[in-house]
């Protein structure tokens, strides 16, 4: 049984403490919004929050999260200005790699809310996209960062 | 035949308001009421659907997946436009697989070859505008008086004089009722209130917000989750495996043998996988031990001098290079591709003695239905296909392997069953970009024009697996694509085709033959125009004068770039341009070369696409983005490496693909010589590859006849160059 706190809720999962924590999210819980791209933290489609940091939910095993506060893309509040920032350059395309790109750019504007290009690159370099977003990323970050970063 | 299934949707949704559907027929295309469509029988096939409900709502059933490139916006806008619906109103829904939503053009449900716009748009807009004219001819009947009095508004039709107003939803019964008409008046392009306008996507909520539905994300209840241990070179058998240790995994329930491989279905998808990793299957060594990159470098090589089938051959190509004074030749190699889709291959199914369900991330829906009737024996209308967003599609989709796995699986546990391939699986069970050699020969004359061109591709074949019917005397169209549509006004073209078949299975890439031979013919069409001392814009220019299109994308992009005026010390542009999917494609790259390690970095990448009439300028621009995105990646960094008779790629960490700090900043520029639809989805991709070879040349006098253009293959050019 692990013990899991996600999206401010408390959650007991008859689970082994390492199953790695994307299937829990996903495929127990069913919080789909976060994605599974590769199993080896290579794409980044996974990542979720945990105690505020962006982390890859398919390289975190399910007893490590015990404890700590996760959050995924479905605790991401509505009116948070990365979402926001999103639909304003319409940024996806197929999406399916994208919750997992916003919850690391709101991990980056939480912790620098004006971050340089080279911070954004250096940041974001480990999620993928294959329809070719990324400019459009970048966009979005920089104008969820002019309207006032995470908050 | 249209089933039982599709008129029971049909008739059901009548009832609550205006629905339409179109229907093709030997002579075209026409639109049918519910009550016309019981009268007619079963002999027409409805495609389109749009619904106007009582409460104004307007529903537009897509045919189409959705797997980036916009569909489920696009197609709604075309039929709101017509309508004259107000867009705040518009929903769509997926369609069923059902052939009542074959595309008119190609008699089957799927997506691909960058045609839903081509092949929807007319059929939609005739929905759209019949529609319209009924719910103002109700009006007009209610308020008695002339029809031409009347007018729609956003959604609302209008009695001019009286300024009385009804909305839509309101006539929707009465409109009912009405015949429709067989030829209604098309909205002039001036009259357009949502084609051409950049609408924000409707699938943009729900993919931002994580509630949109991939496969990935299906659940069914009391579904069991199946993994397979596949062997690791092609057609290798099972030596052993331990069936014990994996049965003895908690939740798992049965190891089922199938024909791709061991199965393991269990209660949650860790014990599958652990199941999967407990079988430690022994594989003999496969039928091909001795494949691999080399071996098929070799075995293509030697095919260059196969004589192959002409595909084209305009004057006496041979002639005229055995009598050039300046002539040259050279062998371009790209190597094999894989999809890699974000979302690995998945499919949920559910089969049960009566009935099937099958919720699949496909682009090929008549084809999934028509694997489902094959193996479960149930009919067509028994078998229900769910489409959900695909997490990318680049052609990968349009097959049905991984939909064949769950059917077995789920027939033979009598259970609903989700299966999901690890990355790995993805990676090195795919169907790939073909890999391909071409030998071209070339020469200029004393003027520096072109006079000869001659052009043998050695490639396998993908129609030959997929629509054997597509090969023309024996011609993969695919294969030869970009090459004997060539547009260069040379005199002598010889284009000749040599089929090799490889154990490596081979499919739709994103651009298809296109993707490969944009390379070949735009970075030789730059060695001519070295040889020739010419500028490669004004080459290729020299070479198109009656290709004003072709023209016109090239300029445009070339004078947005700033083609010939000076870039910062080290940095150098190319240029290529694409004719593809009936949309031409020009791209000008801004690179630099860093000659110690032979690292390209692509600056900047400035497009003009000439797609005929744009339904959506924004969509139409991210494709263009996205494409070459996807194109460059390929360039720079993607080859599927083969070894011992199987594929040795397994993950983003051996197969790279293009990341955030290597993407160009990009400018695209729309420019519209016609009216004619041009496809979006796909001629993005072509020209990138050669744009930056060619800026390489330029940049470094080195000369790249190889994909990828790894910076160990950009150093050894370097001092071959």
């Amino acid at each position: 049984m692990v013990h899991l706190e996600i999206n401010g809720k408390a959650y007991d999962v008859d689970v082994a403490p390492d199953v790695p924590l994307v299937w829990v999210i996903r495929e127990r819980l069913e919080l789909t919004g976060t994605k599974f791209g590769c199993g080896i933290g290579a794409c980044g489609s996974c990542t979720v929050h945990i105690d505020g940091k962006a982390e890859r939910s398919c390289q975190t095993s399910a007893g490590s999260a015990e404890g700590k506060k996760i959050t995924t893309i479905e605790g991401l509040p509505e009116n948070h200005p990365v979402k926001h920032a999103w639909i304003r350059e319409q940024v996806p395309q197929c999406g399916y790699c994208q919750p997992g790109q916003i919850m690391q750019a709101a991990a980056l504007l939480a912790e620098d809310p004006h971050p340089s290009e080279n911070k954004i690159l250096e940041h974001m370099n480990g999620n993928l996209c294959r329809c070719g977003t990324y400019l459009k990323i970048k966009s979005a970050i920089r104008l969820a960062s002019s309207s006032g970063g995470n908050k | 035949m249209k089933s039982d299934l599709s008129r029971r949707q049909f008739l059901k949704m009548t009832g609550t308001g205006l629905a339409i559907a179109a229907a093709t027929t030997s002579t075209g295309f026409r639109l049918l009421s519910a009550a016309e469509l019981a009268k007619e029988g079963q002999s027409f096939h409805p495609s389109v659907w749009l619904e106007v409900r009582p409460n104004n709502s307007i529903i537009v059933t897509v045919n189409k997946s959705e797997m980036g490139q916009g569909v489920y916006t696009s197609l709604p806008m075309i039929v709101a436009d017509e309508l004259d619906a107000d867009w705040k109103n518009v929903r769509m829904e997926v369609a069923p697989a059902d052939d009542a939503y074959k595309d008119p053009v190609w008699g089957m449900q799927s997506t691909g070859g960058s045609s839903s716009i081509r092949h929807m748009y007319e059929p939609l807009r005739k929905a759209g505008a019949a529609a319209r004219e009924m719910l103002m001819l109700a009006a007009a009947r209610k308020w008695t008086v002339p029809l031409k009095e009347c007018a729609v508004d956003k959604g609302r039709v209008r009695h001019i004089a009286s300024n009385r107003m009804l909305t839509y939803g309101k006539l929707a019964a009465d409109a009912a009722s009405l015949e429709i008409p067989q030829n209604p008046v098309l909205k002039k392009e001036s009259q357009f209130r949502y084609i051409g306008k950049n609408i924000p996507r409707l699938d943009m909520h729900d993919k931002v917000n994580g509630t949109a539905l991939f496969g990935i994300d299906s659940f069914v209840p009391g579904m069991l989750y199946a993994a397979i241990a596949r062997p690791p070179s092609y057609e290798a058998d099972l030596l052993s495996y331990d069936r014990d240790a994996a049965q003895a995994v908690p939740g798992v329930q049965a190891i089922v043998p199938i024909h791709s491989g061991m199965a393991v279905c269990a209660d949650s998808l860790d014990a599958a996988w652990q199941g999967r990793d407990a079988l430690k299957p022994r594989w003999e060594n496969g039928r091909y031990p001795n494949l691999s990159n080399e071996s098929l470098e070799k075995d293509f090589t030697a095919y260059l001098d196969v004589k192959g089938l002409m595909a084209r051959n305009d004057g006496d190509a041979g002639r005229a290079l055995d009598s050039a004074a300046n002539k040259i030749d050279a062998v371009y190699q790209l190597p094999y591709l894989s999809h890699a889709t974000m979302e690995p291959m998945n499919c949920t199914i559910s089969v049960r003695p009566d009935s099937c369900d099958i919720w699949a991330p496909t682009q090929n829906q008549t084809g999934v239905r028509n694997l489902a009737v094959k193996l479960t024996g149930l009919k067509p209308d028994q078998i229900h296909v769910h489409t959900t967003f695909l997490g990318g599609g680049f052609g990968r989709r349009f097959e049905t392997d991984y939909v064949e796995e769950a059917l077995i699986l789920s027939m033979s546990m009598g259970k609903p069953v989700k299966l999901l391939w690890k990355r790995e699986e993805d990676m090195q069970h795919d169907l790939y970009r073909p890999m391909n050699l071409s030998k071209i020969q070339g020469a200029v004359d004393e003027q520096g024009r072109a006079t000869a061109w001659s052009h043998k591709i050695v490639c396998p074949s993908i129609f030959a697996r997929v629509f054997p019917s597509m090969l023309k005397n024996g011609i993969d169209t695919a294969a030869v694509e970009g090459l004997e549509n060539m547009e260069y006004e040379i005199p002598n073209i010889a284009v000749e085709y040599v089929r090799i078949d490889t154990p490596v299975p081979v499919g739709f890439w994103r651009s298809v033959g296109s993707s490969h031979n944009a390379f070949t013919v735009e970075s030789f069409i730059d060695e001519l125009a070295h040889a020739a001392a010419k500028d490669p814009l004004e080459f290729r220019l020299g070479l198109l004068k009656n290709h004003p299109q072709a023209k016109r994308v090239l300029e445009t992009a070339a004078e947005k770039a700033g083609w010939g005026k000076p870039l910062a010390k080290g940095e150098a542009r190319g240029i290529a341009y694409h004719l593809s999917f009936g949309s031409y494609v020009a791209e000008v790259a801004e690179v630099s070369v860093d000659r110690g390690s032979g690292a390209i970095k692509v600056h900047k990448v400035t497009c003009a696409v000439d797609c005929g009439s744009v339904v959506n300028p924004a969509i139409v621009s991210a494709q263009i983005m996205g494409g070459l995105t996807m194109g460059l990646s390929a360039a720079l960094k993607e080859k599927i490496e083969i070894a011992n008779g199987g594929i040795k790629s397994q993950n983003f960490g051996d197969y790279e693909l293009l990341r955030m700090n290597e993407a160009p900043d990009v400018d695209v520029h729309i420019v519209k010589s016609s009216d004619k639809l041009g496809g979006i989805g796909e001629p993005g991709v072509p020209p990138i590859a050669p744009a930056v070879a060619n800026a390489v040349f330029q940049a470094t006098g080195a000369r790249l006849r190889q994909l990828p253009m790894k910076p160990d293959t950009v150093l050894a050019a370097m001092k071959q160059g």
